[in-house]
């Protein structure tokens, strides 16, 4: 139980920090010449970039874009997701097989390739990173929701809420996603880290947020520059990236381990 | 084994067209007009023209994909803006060095993750067993884009083993290559690991024991075998991956690969590579996962006759 609370902690730190830091009395963007490249010491606890400004100050407001851009990614396509799959499961025929090859052709797409496509095509932007990773984060959600509704939808409950007159909003909500919610949860935690290493992979390739907004990978991929002589630059925020992802994964390990009832039921637990 | 054939191969021609289709469309997604973003402020009218006849994009949209689908047939993907060279010999140009890197980091990948889900599933719960699951879900958290200057900065800077970046010499590939393997050996070791349990726990492996075979044998003949099938197909999906994280990979190393080549074109906004790269290596993944089920049918009799598993 004890070894939950760590991560959760340090995700509940990441989401504050990401709401309240413009807050802080903080300067990302002041440049100091003076302090070029100065490694990490009394004046600033993670030391200056190759413009002088201060690289903690900057990782703290790098921890609101990942946090902005995870949360809306993740909700944005977990809506949009379940309610194609939704749809799709309960109206079955054509309309269910045409999604389901859309699904397979958006599946074709390895990996956040897409996404790098349109966010270039797009344009730099943080707005242009939420729309290219949510295009291809839906599918997931609508693939999981699919399955689920068509296993659920022949049930007792949900046959008497139909019989019953109940409206198709009604049995949607009440009474197939509350046994959706567990799944669909444990996909939106994995979605987490998925999209916190897209959007710093997207800055890192230069096709996310724009300077001077302060993001995780941008700030790595200003330091590859200096690796030699100012190794903190690389080394702070690819720790930060690697320790939210790190609780997301962790915390996402223990959601499946409680909510899958698959694995409560016998070996599957070890897997 | 026919109509099974029929079906999968059929899936995979409507997926093909599919993806054809969504990368055609990626060009006329761009908010404004191409022409505009490809010139530049200062263009004059007449450049704008002439660009947009040379190109095409005067024509109506159905006009330009049944061109471009035509293209395709005859693999003539266009021309690069930016070098004025057909794309499909752009292409052909990078093609080895991401071919290279797949390889290596395949072999890496296989290489760590076999015998560390093999320890892990036979030391089951003992500190072997979470010492290896530890390295997989370490593997898992970490980027590409850190793990490559991370491993830049000891072996290249400080120590002075590897080029920092490039394909000049056979130690180039070392780097880039366990960068990119290391992910997917974590996720393969967990999947070794949890399939492997899965079989040590059948009767057969019970009667292997029972008459006295020696363990290695067991685990070898009796045990891998078999749990190497899911492993197996996995391996396919996790192609992709591969493939897509070679695009941030080899940005990292300047691996001159079809990945930063698609970059560098997203970069000059020379959108006919950067349409081939996608179409390039999507088509890869489709076609290695049609592979991989094809075997996996031919091996495995439940699947090709239809029969849950």
């Amino acid at each position: 139980m004890t070894r939950g609370w760590l991560p959760a902690g340090i995700l509940l730190g990441w989401a504050l920090l990401a709401l309240g830091v413009q807050f802080l009395s903080l300067s990302p963007n002041q440049i100091r010449l003076e302090q070029i490249l100065v490694p990490p010491g009394s004046e600033a606890l993670l030391g200056f970039d190759d413009l002088g400004r201060k690289i903690g100050d900057r990782l703290l407001f790098g921890a609101r874009t990942s946090f902005l851009v995870a949360a809306w990614v993740v909700c944005l396509s977990a809506i949009l997701g379940t309610l194609i799959g939704t749809f799709s499961a309960w109206r079955g025929g054509w309309w269910d097989r045409l999604l389901v090859q859309l699904i397979d052709i958006f599946l074709a797409f390895p990996g956040i390739l897409l996404a790098i496509a349109l966010a270039g095509l797009l344009g730099p932007g943080i707005d242009n990173v939420v729309i290219a990773l949510t295009v291809v984060g839906w599918v997931g959600y609508a693939r999981l929701s699919r399955a689920q509704v068509l296993s659920l939808k022949h049930r007792e409950h949900v046959m008497a809420a139909e019989a019953l007159g109940s409206r198709k909003h009604v049995i949607m909500l009440r009474h197939l996603l509350p046994l959706m919610a567990a799944p669909l949860i444990i996909e939106a935690t994995f979605g987490v880290a998925a999209v916190v290493i897209a959007e710093a992979g997207l800055s890192f390739l230069g096709l996310g947020v724009q300077p001077p907004a302060a993001s995780w990978g941008a700030m790595i991929r200003d330091g590859t520059r200096y690796l030699l002589v100012a190794p903190h630059m690389v080394l702070a925020p690819g720790l930060a990236i690697f320790i939210v992802v790190l609780s997301v994964n962790l915390l996402g390990d223990r959601l499946r381990d409680r909510l899958d009832t698959r694995s409560l039921s016998g070996r599957r637990a070890a897997a | 084994m026919p109509s099974y054939l029929i079906q999968r191969v059929g899936g995979a021609v409507i997926v093909v067209i599919g993806v054809v289709c969504i990368v055609f469309l990626l060009i006329h997604l761009i908010p404004g007009d191409p022409v505009d973003v490809m010139l530049g402020e200062g263009a004059t009218p007449a450049d704008r023209e002439s660009l947009r006849s040379s190109i095409g994009l005067d024509r109506p949209v159905a006009v330009q994909f049944a061109a471009y689908l035509e293209g395709l047939t005859r693999l003539d993907l266009g021309t690069s803006f930016h070098s004025q060279r057909p794309v499909a010999d752009v292409l052909l140009e990078r093609l080895p060095a991401t071919a290279l890197l797949a390889a290596v980091s395949l072999l890496i990948a296989t290489v760590l993750a076999l015998p560390l889900g093999m320890l892990a599933a036979v030391r089951r719960d003992t500190p072997w067993d979470t010492g290896s699951m530890a390295f997989s879900m370490l593997g898992v958290s970490i980027p590409n884009f850190w793990l490559g200057p991370l491993l830049i900065l000891v072996f290249s800077l400080w120590l002075g083993w590897f080029p920092v970046s490039g394909r000049e010499g056979a130690g180039a590939v070392v780097l880039p290559a366990l960068t990119l393997g290391t992910g997917l050996a974590a996720i393969l070791s967990r999947m070794v690991r949890s399939s492997l349990l899965e079989v040590l726990g059948e009767d057969y492996i019970r009667t292997a024991r029972a008459k006295g075979l020696p363990p290695y044998l067991i685990l070898l003949r009796h045990g891998l075998r078999n749990a190497l099938l899911p492993v197996i197909t996995l391996l396919g999906l996790q192609l992709g991956a591969l493939l897509a994280g070679a695009v941030v990979t080899e940005t990292v190393f300047s691996w001159p690969g079809i990945g930063l080549l698609t970059i560098e074109a997203i970069q000059t906004r020379d959108y006919p590579v950067v349409q081939a790269c996608v179409l390039l290596i999507s088509l890869t993944y489709v076609l290695v996962n049609l592979l991989t089920d094809l075997a996996y049918a031919w091996v495995d009799p439940r699947i090709r006759l239809g029969a849950t598993p």
